[in-house]
This record gives structure tokens, C-alpha cells and sequence, in this order.
């Protein structure tokens, strides 16, 4: 018990004081703000997918319309940074519960292919309704503003807007770890590890995904509204299917049934795409190449073989 | 009206071609229980080697080679990728495998073909309208559209009255009742992949002709070619060839009226399909749910 | 699979750990310190030929500028990134390399989305932004900012190079088919507006998403309104699908088809029927009249095995404004760059066409040709497009006070 309160305060330790030794190992601000969005969303993901059993491959969905909401406030409404935040997160939880009741029925593959589904109808509203979401070129021509606390103002340059998003992941592992340690939690692991007998226990399993389905999209919303912000521009890439393929791809790669499973994936993967894209033009083949090599070696993902190792057997 | 027409016409041209590919992907996903999400990356594999092999065996010799190329190289992948992950019962994994399988295969091609637009030439027999009323169908669509019609019926016919075919039918209801049997499921599971594999090929060879050849060729194909799975019903064939002619129809149709959104309607269609008739229009009951 | 998985690890981790602590590898020794200056391109996904090629005349110019002392003196290197034609990676990749690589300015785009993102970011961080290949007006119209200077042309300036020879060759019913981005959106609004202060009509205009391979249904609608010209206003590989499809159809006989952006790397990939019609280039290898021209093409061949295209010349020409203009400021301080490429003149064996082009200060747009003129059907690489006119860039661009009416907004400080 000692040793993970101990690891865990190094973490927080090493991601409170990121920006002064990210750019000594060959790292960047905005690269940081990047790994811990990313962190938060495939987090909030993994809620789903890891916890619930639930395959979703459509989840950059709701990234993407946080990103929109948050965008379109600051562009239409209000040039306030903490409205635009709540917007794109209402509007991504939104489409989430909405939606829910669509999957909460199905699983395995079927699953999997109705999430993709709504992934692509939301890609292609986003592309093609130019007057509202800029179309192709994306949303531009918004910045997020300074933060206004008090009676002080906050500029949200690189260093303090990586802050705003520490607190905010802060704020999101938070709740995704008090409801994994509530009965809702173990209901949803439950359900994961064998639906029919949950389902025999008297559980209404379609209202649990549901609400993993809803809750896991508005955290990832929430994510995809701070992503607006970090590159004060949204496009439909970020609801492309590809990114929801990256999202599952570092939720494995880090150990699907861990807590911090994902942040690790997110860490490793970022990190890897970054040093690779620049590296060389065949970045997209490794890319490749380690979701087979994950897939096939290391399933449980990095935290999961840690785990395996210490547990005894 | 006439308009209507044609775009109707046009519609299930490239409906034919939608259904081309589903019909393989809905193979796999029966028996290889697998979402390939790397068919697209067949398609690619089957018309650039095409091209590579047109100056020696010329078009037609191409059309049958490009497919056998990715048939053969779809047995290879689920020897070596596919295989491992059966065991585990869950298409996350398949579904992963085959994703950076289709990164891999689409960089490969840039690596060694080059990022440029190739142009691929079909025979100029081909390359002009059946009629002059009916402009839009060219001797080349109408070929994909009989080609399409005959690789169908092929599968079809093999599949009710070939051994191989009665097993892959068995072996997708009940796989495990058909080892029991004796049958190799190994090697049929092989040539299933193979199979599913030999038509995102030759959907590329046909593509290569009409688009020419690039990369990025295969993204914007599998997306619908999904849809057409889930609209027409997972686990009928029929129903992905009539899920790729509805899409197709629906698109060209709101193209005419409402070109903005005569990509998202086929996704539409699909959530309508899912709320209404969850198992698509012609799918059977109880799979995957 | 019989790898061993322990092995896969220990490799990763020694890659992942010598790159991190690998310094930087220097392409100069010891010495004077080398001015970085980052070029965003695509260099994989749909416009990676293009993004290659601008590349390409970059590291011309490079090697050129390299040879004769550099900048200010010093050594000049350039560090590539790979925007995938993709906006929010053009983003990252700006920041990495002004923030990891210490950049000093930024050039490239091929996709005009991700120059007017870049835009915002060299504006934010006030560095010097050369936008090679980005085509929409914006960059250096209502989005213009002190930093940025536009080296390929604007879409108004496309237009209004072809619209007359169109017009007078073939009618005045046109249709469009337009690529459904800003692009798309700003060339054709142009030509909308010259053909109809012409007297001629728009029949209608199809929008298509980019990266359509069917264009079928929009051919087909475009054939129902019964146009005289049939203007493509599509790029890249979408070009060559719709022009096939065209010609498959038969509709270049009954209609001139013709009007947009065409490149050589487009022109070669049409397959010989599909080759025809009226486009307008920005820069041609065959300029038999032009002086150091040949010299050019000679250098670009022997290096990359290619003939030069339009890209090409966009990547050459702002490296090489670049260096000059840092040279003539004696700086590379960028407000001191800036007011130092306004109105500059490039030397010819930079501008590499006939007329005088330079950077107008008002907008930052350089005012460079347009290339009008007939793909050649029998062509063989790279004689594959007979130019007809070379169109002085200031005489068919809008005016200033219709592009950024009143002053850029340089920094008061």
C-alpha cells in the first residue's frame, strides 16, 4: 500500500513540475497539455471499454464535439474560456446519452460497429455543414481566453494553460476513480467479466452501459473541449475513426483493466508518434507496426504485464 | 426527372462496387469472426500489383492476378496475425490487428509506389458510354457491374454446392460442431480470410481502372462497405449486395437534391436500420448480439 | 509468432532510450551556430507529391544558399515535419519546431486549411511565416498578419489569369464543380465574380468533399444544366478522378472542360485519353525565353531525378526570400524582416519567370505569374502542358484595398 501511495506521488510530483523538465529530454509544453488531454480521454474511455466491456470504437466522437463546443462558444457566444469548457462538455455528454440507448443493447462486435457508425455521421456533419463548423478547414478564429479568477487575470500562455489542464485531468481521474471504487464501479466490472449472469442476478445491464456509455463520453467531451483550447482550432480530424483507433490502440497498449493504464499507453504512444513523424517518413509503418506487436505480445498492455509480474502467482 | 434517373442508375453502379467489398468483409466477419478493418488494404494490395503486372499480362491478365495477390496475401496475414488472437474471443483484438495492419500496408504502397497519382489504363474498348442517352455508363462501369454480378454469383454457387462452401456455412453457425466433425477448421478458416480477401482484390483492380491508383485509395471505402454490412444484415450475403446497392442508390439520389449531405444519409439509413431493425434487412437473429 | 517478447521490449527501450538522450545531430561541426528554419508539409496522405516536391526545391535552395555563406553569415539548416495535409497536426508540428527545434521562421503548406492555421500560430508567436502553397485569399487578405508573405498565388489571382481565354473561346454558361474547403470556396467565388461582370452566367456548383473518387452524380448534374464550359475546380487526385470520369463520359465533346489549378504531378497521373482541357499553372519548366531557367531545372533534375514542377518553385523561392530577405534586413529579427520583404523585387535567378515580382506590401502577397494554357494530349513526360501566356500577377490580382484594406497589424511595442 505504501508503494503505490509512494508511486503515486511521484507521479503527480513529475506532471506538477512537467514544463521544466519536459524540454531537457527532448519534449515541449504543448506536448505535455497533449499527453495529459489525451490521457483524460482515453481514461474516460477506458471506463468503458476496459472496465465495462463495453468496445467502443467511435469515441474520438465525442472528443470532437467537446472540441466544437468549446470552439463555437468562443467563436459565437462568449469569450470565456470556462463557459466554452461547459458547453463542449454538455454537448459531447449529450450526444453521449442520447446515444446510448443505441449500443447499450448490443456488444462484441456489433457493438463495436454501431459506435464506429456514429463516429462517421458525426465526421461527416462536421465536414460538410460549412456554414457551422468551417467545413474542411475546420473551426479557426478563436483563442482561449484569459482566465479570469477574482479580481485577477490569468494570460493562458503554454506554461499556464499545461496548469489549467493538470487541473483539470486532476479533477476528471478524480471522479472516473471514485465512481470505479463505488458500487456503480463494481457493478460495471461485473458486467464486463460475465454479462449473462449479471443479467440473471436481476441487474439491468442495458442501463449500466448506458450510464458507462454517457458518463465515459462526457469525460472524453470534456478532454476534446481542453484540445480545442491547446490548439485554439478544432477540425473534423478530431472525430475521425482513426483517432478513435488510436484512442483503443493506447488504452491496450498501457493495460486495459488498469486505472493508470492509459495515461502510460497515452505517454508511449504520443511520444513515440511525435519522435517518429519527425524522424522519418514511414512513421505511419512503426505506427502499424506497434499496434500488431501490442495486439499480439503484450495484450494486457504495460501496466498489466507490471501487475502480472508482481502479483503472485 | 430524368436527372432522378440517372443519378438512381448511377447510384447502383457504384452500389455494385460498395457491394463488392462488403460482401468479402461480411465473409470474415462470419467465420473469422474478424472486423478487417485492414480490407481497404487489400483492395490497395490487389490494384497496385495490378499495375505492377499489366505491362506483362495486360489488363485482363491483370484482373485475375491483382485479386489472387491478395488473396495469397490474405492467407498469409491470418496465418500470422489473425490466427494467434481466435483464441481469445474478443474482436477488440482482431479489430486492433487488422487496423495497424491497413497503416502498414497503405505506407508500404506510398514507400514503394511513391505518393503520386498512377494512372492505370484499361482497354479502349472500355473506355467510353454504352449509348448516348445513357452517358454515365460507360463500357468500363457496366464491366464492374457484370464482374461484380458474376464474382456474386461465383461465391454463391460455391457456397451452396461446393464442399468448401457447405463447411464456411456450417463452420459460421457452429464452428465448433464442425471441428467435431473433422474438418480442418484451421485450413477453412484460412481460405475464408483468403477468400473475403480475393474480393477487396479485385474490388481494387476494378477501382484502379476507374480512379487510378494512389495510396490513400482504400479509406473511403470501408467505411460504407460497413454500413452496407449493417443495413442489408450481418450474416446474409444477399443482404450486403442489396445493403451496397441501398447506399449506393441513397447517395447518388441526395446528391442530386442535397449534395451536402450525400455522405452522412448512408449513415443515416444505417441508424434508422438499428433502431427499426436491429439486425438489418435481411440479417439472422441472434448473431453478435 | 516466435519472437521472443523480452526482446521486443529491450529494443524499444534502447531506440526509445537513445533517441532521447542522442543529442541533436548537428549537420555543421563546430563553428557558427545554424539558423533553423522549419518547413510544415505533407509529406504522406493525399498531397504528399506535392508536399514532396515543395520540399524538394527547398533543399535546392538550400544547398545553393549554404554554398554561398548562408544567412547573415551563418549557416542555414532546414528541419522538415510532416503535416499529413492535416490541420491540428500542422498545429503541433508548428509549435514543436518553434518551441523543441528553436526555429527561427516557418515556412510551407500545401493544404490551405493548415496555412491559415499556422497562420494564427506565427502571429501568436511573432515569427516570419512564408506560405509556399497554401492557395486561399484569406492568408494574405482578411486573415493577413504582419508575419506572413504568400509566395504561390491567390485564388482570385487563378481566376482571373484563365477566365478571359475561357470566356472568349467557348461561351458564357459555365457549371462548377468546387472542392468543399476554403480553397475550393474563395477560387470559385472569384470566378463566379468575373464571369458574371463579364455578362456570363453560373448554371450552378456542385460542392465535393475532398478526397471524392465518384464524381459521377456531380458529372451527371453538371451534363443536365447543358453548360458551355465545365470548370474543375478540384486539385490534386481528385482532379485526375474527375477528369477521367469526364472524359469517360464523353462530356469533353460537348462541353469545354477546364478552368482550375493544374500541377505536372496532377498532369502525369492522367492516364493519355484523359488529358485535355484549359488550366492555368503557377510557374513552367519550359520557359524557353526565360533566363536561368534551364540552369534550374538542370540542378532540380540532377538532384531528384524529377523535372521541376509549380511546387517546386513555390519551395525554392521562399527559402530563398527568406535568406534575402534576412540579408537585406541584416536581421532575423522578424519585424525587421518583415518591413524587409515588403516590396522586395526577387532576383531573377530566384524568380525564374519574365516579369518583375515582388511582395506587395499591403497584403504580403507576392505577385508572382499565372501559367495559362492546354494540357497537351499527346505529351510526353515532362512536355506535358503548352503554355499559351505568362500573366503578370499584379495586373490580374485585386487591388490591395480589396484584399486588407488598412495597415497590418504589426506590433506597437
Amino acid at each position: 500500500m505504501n508503494r503505490k501511495i509512494a508511486a503515486l506521488a511521484v507521479l503527480w510530483a513529475l506532471l506538477a513540475s512537467a514544463p521544466w523538465w519536459l524540454p531537457v529530454v527532448g519534449g515541449y509544453t504543448q506536448l505535455g497539455s497533449r499527453v495529459l488531454i489525451y490521457a483524460l480521454a482515453t481514461m474516460s474511455l477506458n471506463l468503458l471499454l476496459g472496465f465495462t466491456g463495453g468496445l467502443s470504437f467511435g469515441h474520438a466522437a465525442y472528443f470532437g464535439l467537446g472540441g466544437y463546443g468549446a470552439g463555437m462558444t468562443l467563436k459565437y457566444l462568449a469569450p470565456s474560456t470556462p463557459l466554452a469548457l461547459l458547453v463542449g462538455t454538455l454537448v459531447g455528454g449529450a450526444a453521449a446519452t442520447l446515444l446510448g440507448p443505441s449500443v447499450m443493447r448490443r456488444r462484441g462486435i456489433y457493438f463495436a460497429m454501431i459506435t464506429i457508425a456514429i463516429g462517421q455521421l458525426f465526421y461527416f456533419v462536421a465536414v460538410r455543414w460549412n456554414e457551422v463548423t468551417g467545413g474542411e478547414d475546420g473551426l479557426a478564429g478563436f483563442a482561449r481566453q484569459p482566465l479570469h479568477l477574482g479580481g485577477w487575470t490569468l494570460p493562458l500562455d503554454d506554461t499556464a494553460f499545461y496548469y489549467l489542464v493538470l487541473v483539470c485531468f486532476a479533477a476528471g481521474v478524480a471522479i472516473i476513480g471514485l465512481l470505479l471504487r463505488s458500487p456503480l464501479g463494481r457493478t460495471w466490472v461485473a458486467i464486463r467479466e460475465n454479462q449473462r449472469r449479471a443479467q440473471f442476478l436481476g441487474l439491468p445491464v442495458a442501463r449500466y452501459v448506458w450510464a458507462s456509455f454517457a458518463i465515459s463520453g462526457t469525460l472524453t467531451a470534456f478532454a476534446g473541449g481542453l484540445n480545442a483550447l491547446l490548439n485554439n482550432f478544432t477540425s473534423p480530424q478530431d472525430l475521425h475513426w482513426i483517432l478513435s483507433g488510436n484512442f483503443v490502440i493506447m488504452v491496450v497498449l498501457g493495460g486495459m483493466r488498469s486505472f493508470w493504464g492509459p495515461l502510460a499507453g497515452v505517454i508511449i504512444f504520443l511520444v513515440a508518434q511525435d519522435y517518429l513523424s519527425s524522424l522519418t517518413e514511414n512513421w505511419m509503418t512503426f505506427i502499424g507496426i506497434i499496434f500488431i506487436l501490442v495486439v499480439l505480445l503484450f495484450p494486457r498492455g504495460l501496466l498489466g504485464m507490471l501487475r502480472a509480474r508482481t502479483r503472485p502467482q | 426527372m430524368q436527372l432522378l434517373l440517372f443519378n438512381v442508375f448511377n447510384g447502383l453502379v457504384i452500389g455494385m462496387f460498395y457491394a463488392l467489398m462488403a460482401l468479402g468483409l461480411s465473409m470474415i466477419l462470419g467465420l473469422n469472426q474478424t472486423i478487417n478493418m485492414a480490407h481497404g488494404g487489400f483492395l490497395i494490395v490487389g490494384a497496385y500489383l495490378a499495375f505492377t503486372l499489366d505491362p506483362y499480362l495486360g489488363f485482363w491478365g491483370a484482373l485475375v492476378a491483382g485479386p489472387l495477390c491478395a488473396a495469397v496475401l490474405g492467407l498469409v496475414v491470418e496465418r500470422l496475425l489473425i490466427k494467434p488472437l481466435y483464441k481469445r474471443n474478443e474482436p477488440l483484438y482482431t479489430l486492433l490487428v487488422t487496423f495497424g495492419l491497413a497503416l502498414v500496408i497503405q505506407d508500404v504502397a506510398r514507400r514503394i509506389w511513391g505518393p503520386q497519382g498512377l494512372p492505370f489504363s484499361i482497354p479502349d474498348v472500355l473506355n467510353s458510354p454504352i449509348s448516348e442517352a445513357l452517358f454515365f455508363i460507360t463500357g468500363y462501369r457496366a464491366l464492374i457491374v457484370a464482374i461484380a454480378l458474376i464474382a456474386a454469383i461465383a461465391l454463391f454457387l460455391v457456397l451452396q454446392y461446393t464442399r468448401l462452401g457447405v463447411r464456411i456455412r456450417a463452420g459460421t453457425r457452429d464452428l465448433e460442431t464442425v471441428a467435431t466433425l473433422g474438418v480442418n477448421i484451421y485450413v477453412l478458416r484460412a481460405l475464408n480470410f483468403a477468400l473475403g480477401c480475393l474480393f477487396a482484390g479485385l474490388a481494387g483492380v476494378l477501382a484502379a481502372g476507374q480512379l487510378g491508383l494512389i495510396p490513400t485509395m482504400g479509406e473511403s471505402v470501408i467505411m460504407p462497405s460497413f454500413v452496407a454490412i449493417i443495413v442489408g444484415g450481418v450474416g446474409s450475403l444477399v443482404g450486403s449486395i442489396l445493403g451496397g446497392l441501398i447506399i449506393g442508390v441513397a447517395a447518388g439520389v441526395m446528391t442530386t437534391y442535397y449534395p451536402a449531405a450525400s455522405e452522412a444519409v448512408i449513415y443515416l439509413i444505417m441508424a434508422v436500420v438499428l433502431v427499426v431493425r436491429p439486425r438489418g434487412l435481411l440479417g439472422q437473429e441472434g448473431l453478435f448480439e | 509468432m516466435s519472437i521472443d517478447r523480452r526482446s521486443v521490449i529491450k529494443a524499444g527501450l534502447a531506440v526509445g532510450a537513445a533517441g532521447l538522450i542522442a543529442p541533436p545531430i548537428l549537420s555543421y561541426g563546430r563553428g557558427e551556430s545554424p539558423i533553423k528554419i522549419g518547413m510544415h508539409d505533407p509529406l504522406t496522405g493525399t498531397y504528399a507529391a506535392e508536399g514532396e516536391s515543395e520540399v524538394n526545391g527547398a533543399k535546392l535552395a538550400l544547398a545553393q544558399v549554404n554554398r554561398k555563406g548562408g544567412m547573415l553569415g551563418r549557416p542555414v539548416e532546414l528541419v522538415v515535419e510532416d503535416d499529413a495535409a492535416n490541420v491540428g497536426t500542422a498545429v503541433q508540428k508548428a509549435h514543436k519546431l518553434l518551441e523543441k527545434e528553436g526555429c527561427s521562421m516557418l515556412m510551407g503548406a500545401v493544404s490551405s486549411a493548415t496555412a491559415l492555421a499556422v497562420n494564427q500560430v506565427a502571429h501568436e508567436k511573432g515569427t516570419i511565416y512564408m506560405v509556399t502553397g497554401g492557395h486561399t485569399d484569406p492568408v494574405t487578405g482578411s486573415e493577413a498578419h504582419w508575419t506572413t508573405f504568400r509566395i504561390c498565388t491567390t485564388t482570385y489571382m487563378l481566376a482571373a489569369g484563365l477566365v478571359n481565354t475561357l470566356y472568349k473561346k467557348f461561351g458564357k454558361r459555365w457549371y462548377f464543380i468546387t472542392p468543399d474547403y476554403a480553397f475550393g470556396h474563395t477560387f470559385q467565388a472569384a470566378y463566379a465574380k468575373i464571369l458574371q461582370s463579364l455578362g456570363g452566367t453560373v448554371l450552378g456548383n456542385s460542392l465535393s468533399p475532398l478526397g471524392t473518387t465518384d464524381f459521377s452524380s456531380y458529372l451527371i448534374k453538371a451534363q443536365s444544366t447543358n453548360p458551355e464550359v465545365l470548370i474543375l475546380l478540384v486539385d490534386g487526385q481528385d482532379l485526375v478522378n474527375c477528369m477521367k470520369q469526364a472524359v469517360q463520359f464523353g462530356l469533353q465533346k460537348k462541353m469545354a472542360i477546364g478552368g482550375g489549378l493544374s500541377e505536372l504531378e496532377v498532369m502525369a497521373a492522367l492516364p493519355p485519353e484523359a488529358r485535355s482541357g484549359w488550366w492555368t499553372v503557377e510557374w513552367y519548366w519550359n520557359q524557353p525565353k526565360t533566363p536561368h531557367v534551364k540552369e534550374f531545372v538542370a540542378a532540380y533534375q540532377k538532384a531528384y531525378g524529377k523535372t521541376p514542377s509549380a511546387r517546386s518553385w513555390f519551395g525554392y523561392a521562399g527559402l530563398h526570400s527568406l535568406v534575402l530577405g534576412a540579408n537585406k534586413a541584416k536581421s532575423i529579427q522578424p519585424v525587421k524582416m518583415a518591413r524587409a520583404l515588403e516590396g522586395m523585387v526577387l532576383p531573377p535567378e530566384v524568380a525564374l519567370q519574365p516579369h518583375k515580382i515582388y511582395f506587395r506590401p499591403g497584403d504580403h502577397q507576392l505577385m508572382s505569374s499565372e501559367f495559362p494554357g492546354e494540357i497537351k494530349k499527346d505529351g510526353k513526360y515532362p512536355d506535358l502542358f503548352q503554355v499559351a501566356d505568362i500573366v503578370e500577377g499584379d495586373k490580374i490580382a485585386l487591388p490591395v484595398a480589396e484584399t486588407h484594406p488598412g495597415k497590418l497589424d504589426y506590433p506597437t511595442a
